[in-house]
């Protein structure tokens, strides 16, 4: 250990919690990858084993079931030490990521055994989330394969600094120095398209231990350290403590009208009581009053520590905003570039809707636009419509509201987002940002003195959007024009959009196609949130036929201002009807994408309020509607 | 603070504890505010002392916002009760005890029935009852990575379907802290906050923070039976002797604790927790060896946790 840390030590212990995260020195997380058979898990049974982490009862379990299932013949099979679930060792693959533990007197260390299968790629993408280092194994027979480019190039993705390439089974071709040095100029040829800090490749037996924990004596040749030395001793480089600072609030903290502190781990810089601090996404600027720990409160923070903030003014501040410093603020967009890891079965496809976690923020988004995906082979890009499993892309998205957030070059934690679907609520994909994009860059909100609650008092009632969905010619205006024109005698403030109004003005340029209806939805949510915002009661009668584009209007506002009412008529009965006329067109085939016909119509699963046409007249109907928004307006 | 904890506070284990000690109190500051009704699994052993330490520390000056939930199969060391009541009550938060009614009314035990059945009836099925009783769509555990190899590829929030069932090989993906908790109807999670410790860091953290644990932890003099080479301790007089068989006076304790009948001791002489943590950190043995009900097979935990077990 060097002074310089000795003394940085010192001052630590004056201040015990403030160090934590920011000296690294006491943990590393490194992951594993490589190929089938490469050995990634014997490699990790021999460090356990040689850094004798195991017990006598794991020992004589692994002997055990090293006879049974074993491939090492008489010997122990390290392997089945760490493929853990039953699957995995009768097939004799890793089919999933695996957390490993170990300590030597120098280090704690966390392993990431990440599956080397094609398919399984996702899993390395997790595993390389959270590591500092990557080691990539290469069976020396084979040299560097497709896969080891792959997992090159994930790492480099996903921000690992630090390469180790394990060149294994160095016994099985002899030990021969040339075969390494071979395999060393091939992959230098691989890596010379990235940005790794270090790069070490060391020859070693997984299987007999040389080089792995102890020098070998069949590698003379070899003067670099042994994979365990290197791991040991490498410096892994964490400025973070002088990067700009931010804290991702996770949990509102209100114990009582007295108390209320913004909970959250910080994600880079430091902050004292009496630092400026501003909420990212309002521009809403305030002081830190005190630093909040079980422990007591902090003279200061950093990095890494979860902590609570109380702040010296009462501000609106909430889960998914980011506290940062007035002159170090993110960027705040509702559109960026990033690179996306798909990892469902089912393609990423640009319009539709997911659900994007980023930080503490959860947002609908969608992608507007894949701009190319990457060969992980060759790292061309290639044009393409959508992204399938284990491809990478990057992609231009548009979130439903404007977040904070970072490069993810600059800081990962507010940077790195995850795509989860929101039928299945399944995780889908991985995200990492590169940039903001268009207008909203760096135009930081002004907190408005006009707000909506001053255009709530003015008007003497709450805004509400009515969302009437419906087939075309189900009743949609009819009720909406009841409704309104009753909302109006009783002193409300309304206003109406209609599907034909809106689509011979704002939206005259959109046709109707599926990207044209999202377009025309998305803006028509855009308008009701204004009106809202300026304290109107809005009703919209648009057909809006796609679940997806109905939540996202939905997610547009706060929690119960929406309010979808689904003007349910059978297609037979909106045909007989047929008002414009337009049913008898799109029959004789005249209109194409005609919804109910040649395009189809999502019904709500759940609405607020479902009109049955058949059953009521729209006078009713229009009367449970306004009935149901008088006694939401109580709630 | 003590002699141990003074030396170990200056050294890089400090930075080791901090990472896991700050990354488990966001993980629950995540369930409190993304899930509707979570619950904390508490099984009076050391990992859940830690646990509701951690969760005291996350929340603070808050309580913990969620209540305690022990699932108990009546065999528990008569020890374990009394601690369990009393850690409620200092860390101000409601207790739940769970108790399945059904099986205590078919007599089912461990010494009637086995490990495995009494296990599947009081514990498995148990917990799934209270967690379908209370509408729990979270619950946190106190399950660490390093225990077991099936558990070694969990997920720190892990999906269960409405069966309670886990599907290791459909499992979320999990990157980054960015931790997807979201759930559909009868659809719950299991978190587990310390799934990054080991045991010696346990160990370490509770010397570190004077955790209070129960006395079954530190070396004592107790009645003991030799059994299927394990110790077993007579607690109560529910544990008939076998033929040929005599309690002895031995110096012993506890490196986890469960149904004092399924649970081995360890001949020790660590008598204060610096001595526990000494022991540990030298220790030959895995903890779970002193458990009747993972030693049948190799994938017998594997197995338990597809069932529902925790």
């Amino acid at each position: 250990m060097d002074d310089a840390m000795q003394d940085t030590r010192a001052q630590d212990r004056a201040t015990p919690l403030a160090y934590a995260g920011a000296a690294a020195g006491g943990m590393l997380r490194f992951l594993t990858c490589g190929s089938v058979d490469d050995g990634k898990s014997t490699l990790i049974g021999r460090l356990l084993y040689d850094s004798k982490q195991l017990f006598e009862d794991q020992v004589s379990t692994l002997e055990r079931d090293s006879r049974k299932h074993g491939t090492a013949g008489e010997e122990i099979d390290f392997a089945l030490l760490v493929d853990g679930l039953e699957a995995e060792r009768e097939q004799g693959i890793t089919i999933d990521v695996a957390y490993r533990f170990f300590a030597t007197e120098r280090r704690s260390f966390i392993v990431a055994d990440t599956p080397g299968h094609e398919q399984y790629t996702r899993n390395m993408a997790t595993g390389a989330s959270t590591a500092d280092l990557a080691v990539l194994l290469v069976d020396a027979r084979l040299g560097v394969l497709t896969q080891t480019r792959r997992h090159a190039f994930i790492a480099s993705l996903l921000g690992i600094r630090h390469l180790v390439l394990a060149v294994n089974k160095i016994d099985l071709v002899g030990f021969d120095q040339d075969r390494f040095d071979e395999i060393c100029a091939d992959f230098r040829g691989v890596v010379d398209n990235f940005s790794f800090t270090t790069v070490t490749p060391i020859p070693l037996s997984a299987r007999f231990g040389d080089n792995v924990t102890s020098r070998s004596e069949n590698t003379p040749w070899y003067a670099g350290p042994t994979l365990l030395e290197h791991l040991e001793t490498i410096e892994v480089d964490n400025d973070l403590a002088d990067r700009p600072f931010r804290l991702p609030v996770q949990w509102v903290n209100r114990p009582n009208l007295d108390f209320r502190g913004f909970s959250g781990t910080i994600a880079s810089g430091a902050i004292r009581p009496g630092d400026a601090v501003t909420v990212a996404s309002s521009g809403v600027r305030s002081t830190v009053a005190r630093i909040v720990t079980y422990d007591g409160d902090l003279d200061r923070a950093g990095p890494g520590q979860a902590v609570t903030l109380t702040l010296a003014d009462e501000v609106d501040c909430s889960r998914g905003d980011i506290l940062v410093r007035p002159e170090q603020r993110p960027e705040v967009s509702d559109q960026f570039s990033a690179h996306i890891v798909w990892m469902s079965e089912t393609p990423m496809l640009p319009g539709r809707v997911y659900l994007l976690k980023i930080g503490t923020r959860s947002v609908a988004a969608s992608v507007t636009d894949i701009r190319h995906k990457i060969d992980v082979n060759s790292f061309q890009q290639i044009a393409t419509k959508s992204l399938a499993l284990n491809e990478v892309g990057v992609c231009h998205l548009s979130l439903a509201s404007a977040v904070a957030f970072d490069s993810y070059e600059e800081n990962h934690r507010t940077g790195a987002f995850i795509v989860i679907d929101r039928q299945s609520n399944a995780t889908v994909g991985a995200g990492m940002v590169q940039f903001g994009l268009r207008r909203a860059t760096n135009v930081h909100h002004q907190a408005m003195t006009i707000d909506k609650a001053a255009h709530i008092r003015l008007n003497g009632h709450r805004p509400f959007v009515l969302w009437f969905t419906g087939l075309s010619g189900s009743g949609k205006s009819t009720i909406a024009n009841l409704v309104e024109a009753k909302l109006y005698s009783l002193g409300y403030r309304t206003y109406a959009l209609d599907g034909d109004n809106v689509r011979h003005g704002l939206n005259k340029d959109l046709g109707f196609t599926d990207a044209d209806r999202v377009e025309n939805i998305r803006r028509v949510a855009e308008v009701a949130k204004l009106f809202s915002d300026a304290g109107v009661l809005t009703l919209v009668s648009f057909i809006s036929p796609f679940r997806a584009e109905r939540q996202m209007a939905r997610d547009l506002m706060p929690p119960g201002e929406f309010i979808e009412i689904f003007v349910d008529t059978p297609i037979d009965v909106c045909r007989q009807r047929d008002p414009k006329g337009l049913y008898r067109k799109a029959d004789a085939g005249q209109i194409t994408n005609f919804t109910g016909i040649s395009s189809p119509y999502e019904a709500p699963v759940n609405p607020d309020l479902h009109l049955e046409t058949v059953r009521a007249d729209p006078v009713e109907l229009a009367e449970r509607v306004v009935k149901f928004l008088i006694d939401r307006e109580e709630e | 603070m003590n002699e141990i904890a003074a030396t170990m506070r200056g050294t890089r284990f400090m930075d080791h504890l901090d990472r896991l000690e700050n990354e488990s109190i966001e993980i629950m500051r995540e369930v409190a505010a993304e899930t509707r009704n979570p619950v904390m699994l508490y099984s009076v052993g050391k990992d859940s002392s830690v646990m509701l330490h951690l969760a005291q520390k996350a929340f603070h000056p808050s309580a913990p916002p969620f209540p305690l939930m022990h699932v108990d199969t009546t065999w528990k060391f008569k020890e374990m009760y009394r601690f369990r009541d009393e850690a409620a009550k200092r860390a101000g938060m409601r207790l739940i005890v769970h108790i399945n009614q059904q099986g205590v009314a078919d007599g089912v035990g461990p010494i009637t029935h086995g490990s495995a059945y009494h296990t599947q009836v009081m514990k498995t099925e148990s917990l799934k009852q209270a967690l379908d009783l209370y509408k729990f769509d979270a619950a946190f555990g106190g399950a660490r990575r390093d225990e077991e190899k099936s558990r070694a590829k969990e997920r720190v929030f892990s999906f269960r379907s409405e069966t309670h069932a886990w599907d290791p090989k459909n499992q979320r993906p999990e990157l980054w802290n960015l931790y997807n908790a979201r759930v559909r109807g009868r659809e719950s999670m299991r978190v587990f906050p310390l799934s990054n410790w080991t045991e010696a860091d346990i160990w370490q953290y509770i010397l570190r923070e004077d955790i209070p644990i129960p006395s079954l932890y530190f070396a004592a003099e107790r009645p003991i039976v030799h059994r299927d080479g394990m110790l077993i301790m007579l607690d109560d007089d529910r544990l008939p002797l076998e033929p040929g068989e005599a309690p002895q006076m031995l110096m012993v304790r506890f490196r986890t604790l469960g149904c004092y009948p399924l649970t081995g001791a360890v001949l020790s002489t660590a008598t204060t927790l610096e001595e526990i943590v000494r022991e540990t950190l030298g220790a030959t043995t895995s903890e779970r060896q002193g458990r009747v009900i993972d030693r049948d097979e190799a994938s017998a935990m594997e197995k338990k946790k597809r069932e529902g077990y925790f």
